[in-house]
């Protein structure tokens, strides 16, 4: 197979359209436009595709809400002000349980914030962001490759699962440039009887998100929470970089981690004795491994695009069992790995 | 032999309405459902009920449905055509639905020319959530909001859809009806058969408008409430014909890439 120079965003959007994706709705925002255009070119050329530039990202969730009852593929893009106004549609996604995809190319925050890579959207990604009882899987890449790679993964889960995923990345990864190879997705695994299409001659079916009956909307929660349990067990992911003698592990995702990697290879190369703890699903969060992880290692650095927020994630998985150190950098300042590497360098020599 | 003049409609289940007495949804959930029948459509048809009142409406119309988020039909509806050309896909939405939470999906819808039918319930309040004021409550009207009556300076005017709506050139078929008597009641299912036969074809974004009742909110008696409509509503939303392109070539769906 042949490896392809693209741009993240665009990966992500061939990935989409290769692994059957024939419904895309988006409204412009920085960083994130070339998906949408890439998709407005694209989609053109498959069979069935249908590209749409909703009036809005609130639009735009509905639509993907409603081709997805139809029984298609379907994906939507945004950056953090247009992710914030497509959560009451996620929210009922989750609860109407449609599968799509929900590509958040994060933006410096809050509120308007400016169009540079940041990381200030890990709560409202992993904690939900809309109202009610639900969990959104989502996949934080850290290459082109994982782009292409999750993106496809992502359409199986949130079929697997009837649920809508979130690819987590930043405008950093959705702008730089790597070599790809795609692989082949795997065929759709999706029940027509999921699928509204007309009832023909047969049963007329339905499906709703109100339940005003307590019993049947409290069953509904605990039959969602039971999916959820099922996902947290099989579908964490993550990756361990040179932790085997580390004395200390750095904790980071997506573009942070990449940063840590180029850190980490100074700092090796200066004898200290670093690795790196990469969680690939945000939610699930890895928290098992990285609970394991701290029988052996008693000091971890949590770097962050943010003022902390998988932090969080962080001390509940490690439960106090280990020490843990902080570094951030929110609203869109984006350290090299020589600044990462003095700050490690710092907390290392603290703790050795 | 005796000849069946009136029979429960074969895409209306045999559930009991929820609605309130008298209320104008439930004449309007008959009407669409024997234009189904009779346009024998139901096996193809897929329907989008609103938050709102008619929220529960998949438990009445026999066909497949699924259910909007408040204001948000229009923009499922759109996907589902888009994604199922040969569907007839409608979405019922109130007027707090479509004038005021979902305007923007409901404008766009129809500036796109999508080719889906949304049959729009005007009963110039929000029912479902008691009785407050709606993007169509007209001037003076009392509402759980108002309760000193609607008044312009604060609360602007009321929104005329029909009028609005037939401006926009993707709009097809664009129709005011009331069921405040027999005869409204006929004309309003006929518009609602004309505009689901502009859809099936393919001609584009049909609208039929119902100035409806609903005597709760109203506090009105039913027979007071066709009153009201006859005498007030249709003053400020007068009924009829707003714009009718199905007579017209090049109003095609085909037209679409
Ligand atoms: C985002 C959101 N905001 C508010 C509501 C509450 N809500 C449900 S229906 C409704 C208004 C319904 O009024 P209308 O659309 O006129 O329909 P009717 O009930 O009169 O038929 C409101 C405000 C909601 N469901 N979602
Ligand atoms: S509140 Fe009004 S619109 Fe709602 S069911 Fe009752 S009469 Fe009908």
């Amino acid at each position: 197979m042949n490896k392809i120079l693209m741009s993240g965003n665009n990966v992500i959007g061939e990935a989409a359209i290769r692994a059957g994706c024939r419904f895309y709705a988006g409204y412009p925002i920085t960083p994130q436009n070339e998906l949408t255009e890439y998709m407005a070119e694209h989609m053109r050329n498959a069979e069935g595709g249908v590209f749409i530039q909703s009036e809005s990202e609130v639009a735009a969730i509905n639509m993907i809400a409603g081709a997805a009852a139809a029984g298609v593929r379907v994906m939507t893009s945004s950056s953090g002000p247009g992710i914030s106004l497509k959560q009451e549609g996620i929210s009922s996604m989750a609860a109407q349980e449609l599968p799509g995809i929900i590509v958040n190319i994060m933006r410096g925050g809050p509120g308007l914030g400016n169009i540079l890579p940041s990381q200030g959207d890990y709560f409202q990604a992993t904690r939900g962001g809309g109202h009610g009882d639900y969990r959104t899987i989502v996949f934080a890449p850290g290459s082109c490759q994982e782009l292409a790679d999750l993106t496809m993964d992502a359409f199986d889960l949130a079929d697997k699962y009837r649920t809508p995923a979130m690819i987590l990345a930043d405008g950093m990864m959705g702008q730089m440039m790597e070599p790809v190879i795609f692989k082949k997705p795997k065929p759709r695994q999706y029940p027509e009887k999921f699928m509204l299409r007309g009832a023909g001659s047969g049963k007329s079916k339905f499906i709703r998100g109100l339940l005003l009956d307590p019993v049947d909307s409290e069953a509904h929660n605990w039959k969602l929470a039971r999916k959820y349990e099922v996902i947290s067990e099989n579908e964490t992911r993550c990756e361990e970089h040179r932790i085997d003698d580390a004395k200390l592990v750095i904790v980071a995702y997506g573009t942070a981690a990449r940063i840590a990697k180029g850190a980490i290879k100074r700092l090796r190369s200066h004898d200290m004795k670093i690795g790196l703890f990469r969680p690939i699903t945000l939610w699930p969060f890895p928290e098992m491994r990285l609970r394991t992880l701290s029988e052996k290692v008693n000091n971890f650095l949590v770097f962050e695009m943010s003022t902390g927020q998988m932090l969080e994630d962080v001390r509940l998985a490690l439960q106090g069992y280990a020490d843990i150190e902080f570094h951030g950098r929110p609203g869109g300042a984006v350290p090299t790995p020589a600044e990462l590497a003095n700050v490690i360098a710092r907390v290392y020599e603290q703790k050795d | 032999m005796a000849k069946i003049v009136f029979k429960h409609p074969e895409s209306l289940k045999e559930n009991i309405f929820h609605y309130c007495p008298g209320c104008g949804h439930s004449i309007v959930h008959r009407l669409v459902a024997e234009v189904i029948d009779e346009m024998g459509i139901r096996g193809v048809t897929i329907g989008v009920p609103p938050a709102g009142c008619a929220v529960l409406a998949y438990n009445y119309f026999d066909v497949d449905m699924i259910e909007a988020l408040h204001g948000r039909g229009p923009a499922m509806a759109t996907a589902i055509k888009r994604c199922l050309p040969d569907r007839l896909v409608f979405s019922y939405q109130g007027d707090g639905d479509l004038a005021a939470i979902g305007i923007a999906e409901s404008f766009h819808a129809a500036n796109r020319g999508e080719n889906i039918s949304v049959i729009f319930i005007n009963n110039a309040v929000y029912g479902m959530t008691g009785g407050q004021m709606a993007p169509t409550t007209m001037l003076n009207q009392r509402s759980t909001t108002t309760p000193a009556g609607r008044k312009q300076a604060v609360d602007g005017y009321p929104v005329k859809v029909s009028e609005i709506f037939s401006q926009l050139d993707g709009a097809t078929y664009v129709e005011r009806c009331a069921v405040s008597s027999p005869a409204g009641v006929n004309k309003t299912k006929k518009a609602i058969r004309k505009a689901f036969q502009c859809q099936m074809a393919g001609l584009g974004f049909s609208l039929v408008e119902v100035l409806s009742l609903c005597p709760t909110n109203w506090k009105l008696s039913s027979v007071d409430s066709c009153k009201y409509i006859d005498e007030v509503m249709s003053k400020v939303f007068p009924p009829g014909v707003y714009k009718d392109q199905t007579g017209q070539s090049g109003k095609t769906a085909e037209a679409r890439p």
